[in-house]
C-alpha cells in the first residue's frame, strides 16, 4: 500500500508481539457501529492521479490576462520564493513547541513579526491567522476585549466580503455593527463622527479601500481615541511601499490580506491574514507569538511566548480558538520582503501605481466610459462606470482572452454598470491597451 | 544566528522588479504617501537564499527526523500532492472568477476538485454534505458551533451551554466559548473515557450540545459513545464530532453511523497535507440531512448536464466564514492523497497507525507507567511519573530524545495525565524507525536512574541548549524595528 512501510510480514511479527491480531485491536469498537459503508474508489498510482489532476487543471481558464484583483492579486512571484519554502525542512514541520529543534521556523516567524511591523508601523505583530478577512474579525473582537464595550463601526467601501464573513460569525453574539456609507470613494467623516459614541469599541476602516481609492485616516483616529474607541485598519501590503501606513495615521490593530507577498491566487487560498497591533494590545492579541530569548550559555534563541492567552493553556478563556494558522505562508512573505528588500518593495509598489494611472488614462480616454468616483487618488485598483450592464461586459472580454475586473453589482446597488480594474506590475504597457481596444471594441 | 535585518548591507539588491514602461505619472497628495521607507533588508539574492537555508537546517520535519507528535498526526507528506498544487491551471486561478456572470465555466476543474471531494469525505465519514471553506481544525469547531446555534435559532430553543469533556483539545472549548455559548467541562472516569453519571447529570435542557473526540485524547475509544450521542439528542442537543483523531477509525467506523451530526476533519492530519510548521491546515465540515441547509455559503453543486456550479440561494446558511472556498491547495493535496490510496489504502492507514501505537506502547509499558492500559488507538499516552521519582520529568525526556535524533512525543497532555508523554507515531512509519525510538525511550529511562544529570543537560546537540521562556515573556522582545 501506498506510503505504508511495515511489509505483511513485519505487520504479523508486530502482532505477535502485541499477542493479538489486527481485527483484535478495533474489538473496543461495537459490531453494531461499524461502518454501515465504505465504498470508495480503488487506489491508483501516482501516474495516474497526476495525470487525472492535470486533466482537470487545463479545465480552469488560467490563460486570461487577469485585471481582477478585490483584495487577491496576480504579482510577480521570484522563483527564490518557492525555492525557500519548499524546503521540507520548513513545510514538514509543525508548531514549534519544542523550540531547540525549530529555530528555523521560530526565527522565521520573528523575522516575518518584524517585517509586518515595519511595513505596518505598529509595535507587534503575530505569527499569522487564516486571511485578511477572518483576521478582521479577530481584530474585531480584540477591540471588544479591549474597550469593553460592543458596538463597532463599518465603513461599506470595506471588502465586502469581509464584512459579510463578521456578520456570520457575530449573529450568536451581542455585539452592535452599524455600517457607513463613503462618499466619493472616501469615508463619509460626518456620518463616522455621528456614529462615534462612549460605547463604540472601534472603527474598521480599509486602506486602499474595496474601490481602490487612498485616504488618510489620521483624523478618524484621533476621533476615535477621544471616544475611548480603537480605530482598526485593514491593508495592502504592497501598498505600504509607497502609501502611509496604518501607524503613521494612529491606527490601533492593523489587518490585512498578505496573499500579495509571494503567494498564487490558488482559488482562494491559502493565503495569509497578517496582524499587527499596539505593544499595549499584546495580551490581548490573538494568535501565536515568537519571542527572543537566551539559551542556557547566553545564545541567542527563539520560543513561543506569551502563551497564557492562548487555547491550549487558557481553553474557553482563551483570547482566540486558533490553533494551526499559516505558518508556511507567512514564511512566504518573510522571504518574497526580504528579496525584494527595501527598494524593491517601493519599486513594485510604483510600478503598480504607476501601471494603474495609466490604465486610469487608456480606459477613460474611451468616451462611453467614466471615472466612478470623482476624487482621483488611487493606489492600483480603479472604478470604471461603463454605458451598460457591467457583468455583461466583462463577460464579453472573456471571449477576448482577459479577465478585465469585477463588476460591482454583486455587492453594490447601483453600481451595475460599475466595473473594479486591477493593475499589478505584471501589466504590460501593451496588455493594457489591448485592454482599453477590447473594451472599447464591446462597448 | 544573525536576522536576515542585521545582515543587511546598504545599497545591495536582490531581486529587481521589472523595467517600468509606461510613464511614471501618479500624483498623490503628499499625506497619502508614507514618510519613513519601510526598512526592509538589503541583501544579493544568494545572501537570501544562504539565510533561509542556514534557517532550515535548524528544523526538524517529518522529512528529517522521525516526529511522533501526539494528536498532530505527523505522517508522510506525498512529494506528488506538491507538484500537483503547483500545477499553473490551479495556481493561478483567481477566486473571483467563478462570481462573473458564467464564470463557473472558468474554474470546471477548480470546482470539479471540491465537488468529488465532498462526495469522497461524505463516503468516509458517513454524513450528508461538507463545506471546504474553514482553513483549519479549529475554524472547523466555530463554523459546526454556529451550525449548531442557528439550527437551535430556527427551532427557537433556548440553549446556552456546550459540553465538552476534560480530555479535549483546548480548541473545542476556545470555539465553543468565542460563538457565545457557555463551556461546561464533563470529567473522565478512571478508565480515561467520558463519565457517564457526570454527563447525565450534565446533559439539561439548556445545553445546546456536545463536542467529543473520537477516539480521545487518550487514544481510547469510547465504549459509551452510541448512549451518549442519544442522551444529547434526548435533550435536542446535536453532538460534535472533532475528527482530529480519524486516522485511527478511517474505513472502521464513521461519526455519520454511530450518531454524529457535525464533524470536522483536519485534511493536514488524516490526509497527509504538510504541516507547514503551523499550517495551513484545512478543516472541512460535514453535518446529517437535517442540517445542510446551514452549511455555509457557496456549496458547489453538480448539474443535470455534468458542470459544476457554485450556489449562493441558501437562506437558512449561516453565511460565510471564509472568504471563498478555503484552503483549495489544501484541499487539492488531499483530494489527490485520497484518489491514490482508496478504499483498501485509507483502511491499511487506519489498521497500520493503530498498530504502530500499539507496538510501543506495548514495548515501552515496562519502563513507563500507563495511566490507563489496555488496547489504544493511534497514539498512546504514557507518564512519566516513574522517572520524575528520580528527578527526570516529561520535560527532560523530551529534551533527552533530542540528542537521540527524534522529535519529542506531545507532552503534558491530555491535562488530565502527570507528566504526559503522548506519541503517535503513524501509519508511515517503518518497524526499523520504531525500534530505534523504543530504543532511545529506553535508555532515557536508564538514565534517569543512572544518569540523571545528562538528561537535565539535554539537547546538546540542537543549536540551541534550553530556552528561557519566562525571561521571553517578561522582557518581551517580539520584533526587531
Amino acid at each position: 500500500m501506498p506510503f505504508i512501510a511495515n511489509t505483511k510480514k513485519q505487520q504479523q511479527e508486530m502482532l505477535d508481539e502485541l499477542g493479538m491480531t489486527m481485527d483484535d485491536l478495533f474489538a473496543d469498537i461495537p459490531v453494531e457501529l461499524r461502518c454501515k459503508s465504505f465504498n470508495l474508489p480503488a487506489g491508483k498510482s501516482e501516474q495516474v492521479v497526476r495525470e487525472q489532476l492535470a486533466e482537470l487543471a487545463d479545465k480552469n481558464a488560467t490563460g486570461l490576462t487577469c485585471f481582477m484583483g478585490g483584495g487577491f492579486y496576480d504579482h510577480f512571484i521570484p522563483a527564490a520564493v518557492k525555492a525557500i519554502v519548499g524546503r521540507s525542512e520548513f513545510y514538514t514541520a509543525y508548531t514549534p513547541y519544542q523550540p531547540e529543534l525549530s529555530q528555523g521556523t521560530l526565527q522565521a516567524i520573528y523575522e516575518y513579526q518584524s517585517s509586518i511591523c515595519r511595513l505596518t508601523e505598529m509595535e507587534a505583530a503575530n505569527a499569522s491567522l487564516y486571511d485578511g478577512g477572518t483576521a478582521m474579525y479577530e481584530a474585531m473582537l480584540m477591540a471588544l476585549r479591549i474597550t469593553r464595550r460592543n458596538k463597532v463601526i463599518i465603513d461599506d467601501s470595506v471588502n465586502p466580503i469581509y464584512r459579510v464573513i463578521i456578520e456570520s460569525y457575530t449573529r450568536n453574539l451581542k455585539i452592535e455593527l452599524v455600517q457607513t456609507h463613503c462618499e466619493n470613494g472616501q469615508v463619509n467623516r460626518e456620518e463616522i463622527l455621528a456614529a462615534l459614541d462612549d460605547e463604540t469599541a472601534g472603527v474598521i476602516l480599509q486602506n486602499p479601500n474595496f474601490f481602490g481609492c487612498i485616504d488618510d485616516f489620521s483624523d478618524i483616529a484621533e476621533a476615535a481615541h477621544d471616544k475611548g474607541a480603537l480605530l482598526m485598519v485593514s491593508c495592502y501590503p504592497i501598498s505600504l511601499g509607497i502609501l502611509k501606513s496604518p501607524g503613521e495615521m494612529g491606527a490601533d490593530i492593523v489587518t490585512g490580506e498578505g496573499q500579495s507577498l509571494g503567494m498564487d491566487l490558488s482559488f482562494g487560498g491559502p493565503y495569509l491574514g497578517f496582524m499587527a497591533t499596539r505593544e499595549k494590545y499584546v495580551r490581548k492579541m490573538p494568535g501565536r507569538i515568537a519571542g527572543k530569548t537566551e539559551d542556557r550559555q547566553g545564545r541567542r534563541g527563539y520560543v513561543l511566548t506569551l502563551q497564557a492567552r492562548e487555547q491550549h493553556i487558557r481553553r474557553d478563556k482563551a483570547m482566540s480558538n486558533i490553533c494551526s494558522n499559516e505558518a508556511l505562508c507567512a514564511l512566504t512573505a518573510q522571504v518574497y520582503l526580504s528579496l525584494l528588500g527595501k527598494r524593491g518593495l517601493r519599486e513594485v509598489a510604483q510600478l503598480c501605481a504607476d501601471k494603474t494611472s495609466y490604465a486610469y488614462q487608456r480606459l477613460t480616454a474611451i468616451p462611453s466610459v467614466e471615472m466612478h468616483f470623482k476624487a482621483k487618488y488611487f493606489f492600483n485598483e480603479f472604478v470604471v462606470d461603463l454605458p451598460c450592464d457591467a457583468a455583461d461586459v466583462v463577460g464579453r472580454l472573456i471571449e477576448k482572452g482577459f479577465a478585465a475586473g469585477f463588476p460591482l453589482r454583486r455587492y453594490y446597488k447601483g453600481m451595475e454598470n460599475s466595473m473594479l480594474i486591477a493593475v499589478t506590475e505584471k501589466r504590460t504597457k501593451q496588455e493594457i491597451g489591448m485592454l482599453a481596444e477590447a473594451l472599447e471594441a464591446v462597448l | 544566528m544573525k536576522t536576515v535585518f542585521e545582515k543587511s548591507v546598504a545599497d545591495r539588491r536582490g531581486v529587481r522588479p521589472c523595467r517600468s514602461d509606461v510613464e511614471s505619472s501618479i500624483h498623490l497628495r503628499r499625506n497619502y504617501l508614507r514618510e519613513n521607507i519601510a526598512e526592509l533588508p538589503e541583501l544579493s539574492e544568494l545572501d537570501v537564499v544562504r539565510h533561509y537555508t542556514e534557517l532550515s537546517r535548524r528544523n526538524f520535519g517529518v522529512d528529517t527526523n522521525f516526529y511522533p507528535l501526539g494528536s498532530c498526526t505527523m505522517k508522510y507528506n506525498p512529494k506528488m500532492t506538491e507538484v500537483i498544487a503547483s500545477n499553473e491551471g490551479f495556481a493561478n486561478l483567481h477566486p473571483l472568477l467563478p462570481q462573473l456572470r458564467m464564470g463557473g465555466m472558468l474554474t470546471q476543474g477548480a470546482l470539479g476538485v471540491l465537488y468529488e471531494t465532498d462526495l469522497l469525505l461524505r463516503e468516509i465519514t458517513g454524513m450528508a454534505g461538507f463545506t471546504m471553506q474553514p482553513m483549519a481544525g479549529s475554524h472547523g469547531e466555530l463554523t459546526g458551533i454556529v451550525i449548531m446555534a442557528a439550527y437551535h435559532r430556527e427551532k427557537g430553543n433556548r440553549k446556552r451551554k456546550v459540553l465538552i469533556p476534560d480530555s479535549a483539545h483546548g480548541t473545542n472549548p476556545a470555539s465553543a466559548a468565542i460563538a457565545g455559548y457557555e463551556v461546561v467541562s464533563v470529567p473522565s472516569n478512571a478508565e480515561g473515557v467520558m463519565d457517564m453519571a457526570a454527563l447525565k447529570a450534565a446533559a439539561t435542557e439548556d445545553v445546546a450540545g456536545l463536542m467529543l473526540t473520537c477516539p480521545n485524547t487518550l487514544g481510547l475509544y469510547n465504549p459509551h459513545i452510541k448512549e451518549i450521542c442519544d442522551i444529547i439528542h434526548g435533550i435536542d442537543g446535536l453532538v460534535y464530532y472533532d475528527g482530529a483523531n480519524l486516522n485511527a477509525i478511517l474505513g472502521k467506523c464513521r461519526p455519520g453511523d454511530i450518531g454524529f451530526d457535525i464533524v470536522h476533519l483536519n485534511l493536514h492530519k488524516t490526509f497527509a497535507t504538510p504541516h507547514g510548521g503551523g499550517g495551513p491546515g484545512s478543516g472541512p465540515v460535514g453535518v446529517v440531512g437535517k442540517l445542510v441547509d446551514y452549511l455555509p455559503v457557496a456549496l458547489v453543486v453538480k448539474r443535470d448536464d455534468g458542470t459544476y456550479a457554485l450556489e449562493y440561494d441558501r437562506p437558512k446558511s449561516i453565511g460565510y466564514i471564509a472568504p471563498f472556498y478555503g484552503n483549495f491547495g489544501i484541499v487539492l493535496r488531499a483530494y489527490a492523497y485520497i484518489l491514490m490510496l482508496g478504499r483498501e489504502g485509507l483502511i491499511r492507514v487506519a489498521e497500520n497507525a493503530v498498530l504502530n501505537a500499539n507496538y510501543v506502547l506495548k514495548k515501552l509499558e515496562g519502563y513507563y507507567d500507563v495511566p490507563y492500559p489496555g488496547v489504544c488507538k493511534h497514539e498512546c499516552v504514557l507518564s512519566a511519573t516513574r522517572q520524575l521519582k528520580n528527578g527526570i520529568s516529561a520535560l527532560d525526556v523530551a529534551k533527552g530524545l533530542i540528542d537521540m535524533g527524534y522529535h519529542p512525543p506531545t507532552i503534558y497532555f491530555p491535562l488530565i495525565v502527570k507528566e504526559a508523554l503522548m506519541i503517535e507515531p503513524t501509519e508511515t512509519e517503518s518497524k526499523e524507525t520504531l525500534d530505534g525510538f523504543i530504543e532511545a525511550m529506553r535508555e532515557i529511562d536508564r538514565l534517569s536512574r543512572e544518569d540523571p544529570e545528562k538528561l537535565k543537560s539535554a539537547p546538546q546537540s540542537a543549536p540551541v541548549s534550553r530556552l528561557d521562556e519566562t525571561a521571553a515573556a517578561r522582557n518581551l522582545n517580539i520584533s526587531c524595528c
